[in-house]
């Protein structure tokens, strides 16, 4: 966040948290390492002008907005910086939460080129949550200053998603990313996100836990992941279920 | 669900290595992806980028090169805003002339015309001539700064002092939103984890001048620091002299920061770790649009929907009569005991009150309020402002107390209530009221003792 008019005086006080969607809206996440360019990202995706400072954890608030692309409208949401999804910290968990939880039917993860490695570390957590990823390759132009080069096309291929390289600031690679996420809506593109294996202790009591998960709260979200949560001893991902657990059978009852 | 809840501790409780196995696992393929995907052809990336932040966050020559950077972006600020402010003051009072013209020629009641014109419209002017010159050259100057990343290195030259204080070292980043504008300074203040340390962090943000006082402590160190000295360098003058009030600023800050936390707010600064983001070629042209609409015109905005009423307020209480005497004398004359102890008058303090909406206003509604006096002089320049004041016994003190009170007394409305919104507490809003009034009070209270002992005054 930096200093805008919404960030700063009365409009401070209409702030609004709750994410609002509309029908028939597609809901797009932009989650992303600190200072990667989320927010200029988001600036040219919705033609907002939120300010864009250069110091990370500048977005405190949760910044949404709205646009139109071929046949489809979108919302799209800019969620904190995070270099990681394992909920040690509040901007964490909101990330982590909204990936997970707020069903995104895309999620974009936005990376420094300059920084492949610390990127991926996110990078393969949001692939461990869901299928619909794209993969944004940011300041390419600042990697070519420094000597980077990045194989775009093996890249995509271990991950198994779509990697756009980009100049955010400029609007490169904009139009290459809309016309993915639009593909990827009617599902022309079909991902097959890396999965990390681990090791065979880690993935048996896995499988254990993850059957009885599915006993508990069926297909609909990622099984595997939130026991992966459970065994790493996150406690916070237990309410959470526990919650959902509760609303299905509310919903069973009202039935 | 309780079988679940059973089944997890129990094999956390056998293997505790699961947690470290999945990071692991996770930072080992990211580290193997990008060994086989990105080839690095220049061994010296980085090098002069390193050098120079070794240059900027040194211990010798961080703190000296930070107070030179501010101090030449108020020095650019005071210098190229001269010029305009007289140049917007010329037009604004030229076209005052002309609507009293107009209303004499319309033959319209004194009232009416006392109170939209030199009520309501010359507040407006005055606020429009003095406030949009410094905010339309420091804003985008202030953006530049953030935009290239300079904002992170200051925190990181800061975070020694802070620690000292008890308190979190992102607090020099808050800080520096608050020169923008507290209320945002508050509201950044969410990037700092720990309860305490935030509210500490929230309680003293105030203590940094926003532009709302920018132009307040530029046009009053001009006035009593700049023109009295040799006009040559009366703007470097007047630019060191905002540079020490934001000193001051930063050293209450520690202060207070450390009383919090060795009483009310007791604990351990938590350690955290800072990215130094890299140095990136800002855009100069969105810098100036984004700047200026974004930032100037909105807070110039703010700060015209609350002078048209406060303009309106000040004419009124000048211009009622209750027993021959104005209502305005008479409030003054209720203020002017507890104003003449800390160095300022009851109109100062009238002025501080009434601008509690937003803290732009105080200065206008000042001149006004003097000018109902009686003394009608053609203020188009700072030096007949400054003949205004010395004819309200003003001096050096005064004007010095009046920086230090725009300095440290209470935030303004929308920063309390955005206060009270992070928070979640009357408590701590009010605890913020109370505290930063008080130091206003000492502060003044004591530096006017001390004059009045040796006898400047």
């Amino acid at each position: 966040m930096g200093l805008t008019s919404q960030s700063s005086g009365f409009s401070l006080l209409k702030e609004k948290f709750e994410i609002q969607k509309k029908p028939n809206q597609k809901v797009i996440a932009l989650a992303g390492n600190p200072n990667t360019g989320k927010s200029t990202l988001f600036n040219n995706l919705t033609g907002l002008n939120q300010h864009t400072g250069n110091w990370p954890g500048k977005t405190v608030t949760n910044a949404q907005g709205t646009f139109k692309y071929k046949d489809n409208d979108y919302l799209l949401v800019d969620l904190p910086g995070t270099y990681s999804l394992l909920a040690n910290s509040v901007e964490e968990e909101v990330a982590r939460d909204f990936i997970c939880f707020g069903n995104p039917d895309i999620t974009i993860v936005i990376s420094d080129s300059t920084c492949l490695e610390r990127n991926l570390n996110l990078v393969l957590q949001v692939l461990e949550i869901t299928d619909n990823v794209i993969v944004c390759l940011n300041l390419m132009d600042e990697a070519k200053r420094k000597g980077i080069t990045i194989n775009i096309k093996k890249l995509k291929e271990k991950l198994g998603v779509p990697v756009i390289p980009m100049v955010a600031r400029d609007g490169k690679g904009s139009k290459e990313l809309l016309d993915t996420i639009d593909k990827m809506i009617k599902k022309e593109i079909k991902t097959t996100p890396y999965r990390l294996t681990y090791n065979k202790k880690t993935e048996n009591i896995v499988n254990e836990i993850e059957k009885k998960l599915k006993n508990l709260i069926g297909n609909k979200l990622n099984t595997r992941w939130l026991s992966l949560r459970l065994i790493d001893g996150d406690k916070q991902i237990l309410k959470s279920i526990d919650e959902i657990v509760k609303n299905n059978s509310l919903s069973k009852e009202e039935i | 669900m309780d079988d679940l809840k059973n089944i997890v501790p129990k094999c956390i409780e056998e293997d505790i290595s699961f947690g470290d196995n999945i990071v692991t696992s996770i930072y080992k393929k990211a580290e193997e992806i990008s060994n086989e995907v990105v080839t690095v052809n220049d061994s010296n990336h980085g090098r002069i980028e390193r050098k120079i932040d070794n240059l900027l966050t040194s211990k010798i020559f961080g703190y000296p090169f930070m107070l030179i950077l501010l101090g030449l972006v108020f020095w650019i600020t005071i210098e190229g805003a001269n010029v305009p402010s007289a140049m917007l003051a010329d037009l604004l009072f030229g076209f005052e002339a002309k609507l009293t013209a107009l209303f004499t020629s319309l033959n319209s009641p004194a009232w009416l015309h006392g109170l939209l014109i030199l009520g309501i419209y010359r507040t407006l002017a005055w606020v429009v001539s003095v406030m949009l010159p410094p905010m339309a050259i420091f804003f985008p100057l202030f953006t530049l700064l953030e935009d290239l990343g300079y904002l992170p290195r200051v925190a990181f030259n800061l975070d020694n002092a802070f620690r000292k204080s008890g308190t979190h070292g992102k607090q020099a980043l808050t800080m520096s939103m608050g020169f923008g504008c507290n209320a945002a300074g508050v509201i950044a203040c969410r990037i700092i984890d720990s309860p305490r340390e935030r509210l500490i962090a929230i309680i003293t943000n105030n203590f940094v001048p926003c532009n709302g006082r920018f132009p307040t402590l530029i046009a009053i160190s001009m006035i009593f620091l700049g023109l009295g000295s040799a006009s040559k360098f009366s703007s470097v003058f007047a630019s060191l002299s905002v540079v020490a009030m934001i000193l001051i600023g930063i050293v209450v800050t520690l202060l207070v920061s450390k009383f919090l936390s060795v009483t009310f707010l007791k604990g351990v600064p938590s350690s955290f770790t800072l990215e130094l983001p890299p140095y990136r070629k800002p855009q100069i042209g969105r810098i100036l649009i984004r700047s200026l609409i974004d930032r100037t015109l909105f807070v110039l905005g703010r700060a015209v929907m609350v002078a048209a009423p406060a303009g309106a307020v000040t004419w009124l209480v000048s211009n009622i009569d209750i027993g021959g005497i104005s209502l305005l004398a008479h409030l003054s004359g209720f203020l002017d005991p507890v104003g003449l102890l800390l160095g300022l008058d009851g109109i100062i303090l009238m002025a501080f009150i009434l601008g509690l909406p937003a803290n732009e206003i105080v200065l206008p509604i000042l001149i006004m309020a003097y000018m109902s006096k009686g003394a009608m002089l053609e203020l188009d320049s700072l030096e007949s402002l400054r003949e205004l004041l010395i004819d309200n016994g003003w001096t050096f003190i005064t004007g010095l107390n009046f920086m230090l009170f725009s300095l440290l007394h209470f935030p303004c409305g929308t920063t309390l209530l955005t206060i009270k919104k992070e928070t979640n507490s009357k408590k701590w809003t009010l605890f913020t009221f109370v505290l930063t009034t008080s130091i206003a009070i000492i502060a003044t209270f004591i530096i006017n003792a001390i004059a009045t002992l040796i006898g400047i005054v």
